[in-house]
Parts: C-alpha cells; structure tokens; sequence
C-alpha cells in the first residue's frame, strides 16, 4: 500500500492557551514496499505526523491518502518509542492483542503470535511479563506485536531511542532482517542519521518547527545491507551530506528552544 | 620490619554481603509474646481486678467457651453476613461508579459534586435514616456498610483508571482496541493496584461500621456481644470479641492481598 500526505498541517493549543504550528503542509508520498525514514531536528513534528498516520491525532488541514490494498487488512500499526507494552500481559498476550480485539480465535490468534515472537528471536519467552526483559527484548516484542495485525503499513516512532547503542545496532540489522521477509511499507522516525541510512530506502530531512519536508534524498546503497556497510568510506559521506542540511536547521531549533523555554 | 603507611593510598577493602536477617521474625514474635506474658503477670500478680483487665489466659478459656456454646458461632454468622454483602454491593457499585465517572465526562459533572457533598458525612449518622427507610432488619445494617465501601472504592477506581498511562490508551487504539475494549482491556486492568488499595480501604471501613451499627441497632452480632458484655461487665468476653474483630480484620486484609497477587499480573510485588 502507498501512503500519500498532502498539504498535512498541524496547529495544537499549548496549556497556556497560545496556539503552536507543529507541522506546516507536509507533502511526502511512500511507495508500496517502500522503507522510508524521517529525520529532523527535535520538536519538528515527525512523530506529529506518524501520529497523523496512525489515525490516533486528526491533521488540521492537508489530508493523508492510503491506497492500492483493498484486502481488508488493517491499515496501520505502531511501534513505539517507549515500547508501550501492556504490564500486565505476557509477551504472547501483547503480541497477540491486536488480533485478540478484532476477535481473531483464541488458537489462531497465539498460533500466530507464536510465530512472531519467533521472528523476532524472543521464542522461549512467550510467558514472561515485560518488566522480565531487557529494553531490546521489549522492543522486539512492541514490532512483534505491530506486524501481529498484519498491517498494511508499519509506522515506527523513534523505536531504538529508549536503547543503548549496541542493542539499538542488533536491532537495527533485526528490523532489516523482518523487514526483507514481510517488505511492509515502512514509515520510520529517526532523529539518528547513521540510523536512517543503514535502514532506508530514501531519507526525509524535515526542517525545524513548524515541520516541512525539506529535502529528500534516495539512499544509494544497495540491499540486502549488513553492518559492513557502516564501515564503508562512502556511508559515512552520506551521513555528513545529511547532517549538513540538517545541522543549522537542529542549531536554529535548539536556539529558539532555549528563546521561548518550550518544550521540545 | 614495620611497614611504611603510605598518606597517598586508600584502599577500599571488600566486605562480605549482608545475608537475610533471619532473627527479624523471630524479635516480631517475640514483641508480641512478651506483651501478652507481661499483661498476664499485671493481672495475675498485680492485683489487677479482672473486671477491668483479666488476663489472656481468662479471656482465651471464655473464647474457647463461646466456640463451645455456639454463640461465637452465631455472633460471627451474624456479623459476616452483614459485612460480605456490604462489601460486595459497595465495591461493586463503586467499581462501576468510579468507571464511568473516569471515562464519561457526563458521568463525572453529575457525580462529582453528589460524592463531594456526601463522601465527608461519618456513614455511621446515616444509620437511622436508613433504620427508618428499610426498618431495623438486616437491610438497613448492609446498608450503611455498603455505602461505606462504595467510597473509597468509588474514587480509587477513578483515580486509577484516569491515571492510565495514556500511551498504552494509545497503543491500544492503534491495535484496533474499540472504545469499550480499551476501557475493559486496558484502563480498568492498569487500574488495578490503585482499586485494590480502595478494596483494602473498604474492607476496614466494613469491619469498623459493622461494629458501630451492631452497637447501635442489633440483637446479634459481635458488635452486640461486646456492648452487651461491656454492660455486664463480662470484660473476657468484651475482650474475646475483640480478638476476634482483630483476627477478622487481619484475616480480610491477608484475603485480598492473597486476591491481589493472582489477579495484578505482571509487576514485581
């Protein structure tokens, strides 16, 4: 399924009443298949926009299109950067809770969660509750649990920010490997560059508040990837080539964060 | 030779672990068998007149008696039935009072100031409004324990569903979750531990408001026993009928905390 955003604004009231312009007409369109990654300063307003997406916040103007899958799947699921996960289920009841809601069998729905948790290498660990595991094991248990409903479109905010920098490498070649056997439409938030290359298909660089797209570059490195590639010479001119159109946009942001005292 | 003390060195030595305190329960046992040995020294040698304290060694025989006679048994009938059923319909109204007050914004204008205006009120004055209202029967005593419950219930179960993470609220949502299913699914089971601590609240104001109403306005119960005894000036059995209030209340709150355990799934207890 590809995902069209036209023209998406957002403007939110702040607590103190003053109206805040999050996202000013953000036109993106994501292939079907495609694995596109969204990097910005902090506060641009791209998880605003995943969110949009998601279907969990209404845009204030714009709209967002999903077409070319009528098989009735859902249309999206999310992955969270703080995992989200339900304390009180077990690793198989949070994988299997979306399907569970939608009133899959009880034997069908763990069938199929079983299998997920499988994927994501965490077999073994179906009956423990969340605060058993490490962040990295939540955290593939929260993809498990998105991919569970089959979505059309997967929508990752910021998954591996919670992580410390090796499991966030494991898991980065984790999600390529899911993603290479399921080749969802991927829309990933990032604020990590190196993250956003290894990983995507093109690259969004969004400007500071209020978030546009400011510039979007195709990722020229051919797939299946693996950790070599972080290694070669030319990966790393990528990344600067993007932290150089990214650079005065997060200087200006972290400026003008500190000018207003808003939170970011 | 002795050797040189180096000023430029500190050295941090390796200790051994702490191991489990084992004596701790031992000395909590202990606390307690030294005030019952020391009260039954007072009343034994002190000269203390067992009108006023007799000793535990009296009151036990006069419990054992009462098992023995079946008044015990006939008391305790009378005053659990009173408080179980209070309980019930207390928590389970506030149960389903504090829901809709924390999901419905028209639920909480409308409750919101009745439970401030009433939730101060002593429930145990309402007593013969309710005596007039259903007569001095059982109904008026279930009553007032009900309301009693319903209370802390009532506003524990809103305080812990409206304290729902909202990012589980969300995660929900997004998994396809209906409004009814996110409520059933996820606020009311992330509410839990606080409900729990509204049902351990109402389990103590049950036992305290089936004492005071069978004081008031009974003929059974242990309230009445131990009124009735204190005019008679039977004191081992005023005593005996409150070892037994005091092992009610500790068997109450053992209940739900072993309740709490299987149902508060998956965080460290």
């Amino acid at each position: 399924m590809q995902v069209r955003f036209e023209g998406v604004c957002k403007t939110y009231r702040r607590r103190d009443g003053a109206q805040v312009e999050a996202l000013a007409g953000v036109d993106l369109q994501v292939a079907a298949s495609e694995f596109v990654c969204l990097v910005g300063p902090s506060g641009c307003g791209k998880s605003t926009l995943l969110l949009i997406a998601a279907g969990l916040i209404p845009a204030s103007a714009g709209r967002v299109v999903f077409e070319g899958d009528a098989s009735g799947r859902p249309r999206t699921a999310v992955v969270f950067q703080e995992f989200a996960l339900f304390p009180w289920r077990t690793v198989l009841d949070n994988v299997a809770f979306g399907l569970e809601v939608r009133g899959v069998p009880r034997a069908e729905r763990y069938e199929r969660a079983r299998a997920l948790v499988r994927q994501v290498g965490l077999a073994g660990f179906e009956h423990r509750y969340p605060h058993e595991l490490s962040g990295g094991m939540r955290q593939r248990v929260g993809i498990a649990r998105a991919l569970c409903v089959d979505p059309a479109v997967l929508l990752m905010d910021e998954p591996l920010s919670a992580l410390d920098a090796q499991t966030r490498q494991l898991l980065q070649e984790d999600i390529l490997r899911v993603w290479e056997a399921t080749r969802k439409t991927v829309l990933y938030v990032t604020h990590n560059i190196q993250e956003a290359v290894f990983l995507g298909d093109r690259v969004v660089v969004m400007s500071r508040r209020p978030g546009r797209v400011r510039e979007v570059l195709q990722v020229p490195f051919l797939r299946p990837r693996t950790e070599a590639l972080l290694a070669d010479p030319e990966f790393g001119r990528f990344c600067h080539r993007i932290w150089s159109s990214l650079k005065e946009e997060a200087r200006a942001a972290l400026e003008e964060a500190h000018g207003d005292g808003s939170p970011s | 030779m002795a050797t040189e003390v180096r000023r430029d060195v500190v050295v941090l030595e390796a200790q051994r672990e702490p191991g489990p305190r084992a004596w701790s329960p031992l000395l909590r046992g202990a606390s307690l068998a030294a005030v019952v040995a020391v009260w039954e020294l007072a009343s034994r040698l002190g000269g203390l007149p067992a009108v006023f304290l007799p000793p535990p060694t009296a009151v036990a025989a006069e419990l054992a008696g009462m098992a023995a006679s079946g008044e015990l048994w006939r008391s305790l009938q009378a005053s659990l039935f009173r408080i179980v059923t209070g309980f019930l319909v207390g928590t389970g109204a506030g149960v389903l009072v504090g829901t809709a007050v924390a999901v419905s914004p028209v639920a909480e204008a409308v409750a919101d100031p009745l439970v401030a205006a009433t939730y101060p009120i002593p429930k145990i004055a309402l007593l013969p409004l309710l005596v007039l209202w259903l007569g001095i029967g059982e109904a008026s005593k279930v009553a007032v324990i009900a309301i009693g419950a319903f209370f802390p219930v009532a506003v524990g179960t809103a305080a812990g569903i409206r304290g729902t993470d909202p990012l589980l609220v969300r995660a929900a949502v997004s998994l396809g979750a209906s409004p009814l299913q996110v409520i059933t699914k996820v606020r009311v089971p992330a509410a839990l531990p606080v409900m729990f601590a509204g049902f351990r609240l109402a389990a103590g104001m049950s036992l305290l408001l089936v004492v005071s109403a069978e004081m008031i306005a009974a003929a059974t119960g242990i309230g009445f026993t131990i009124l009735h005894a204190g005019d008679l000036m039977q004191t081992s059995k005023l005593l005996a009928a409150i070892v037994v209030l005091s092992a009610l209340g500790l068997l109450s709150s053992w209940g739900l905390q072993a309740l709490e355990r299987r149902v508060v799934r998956g965080r460290p207890h």
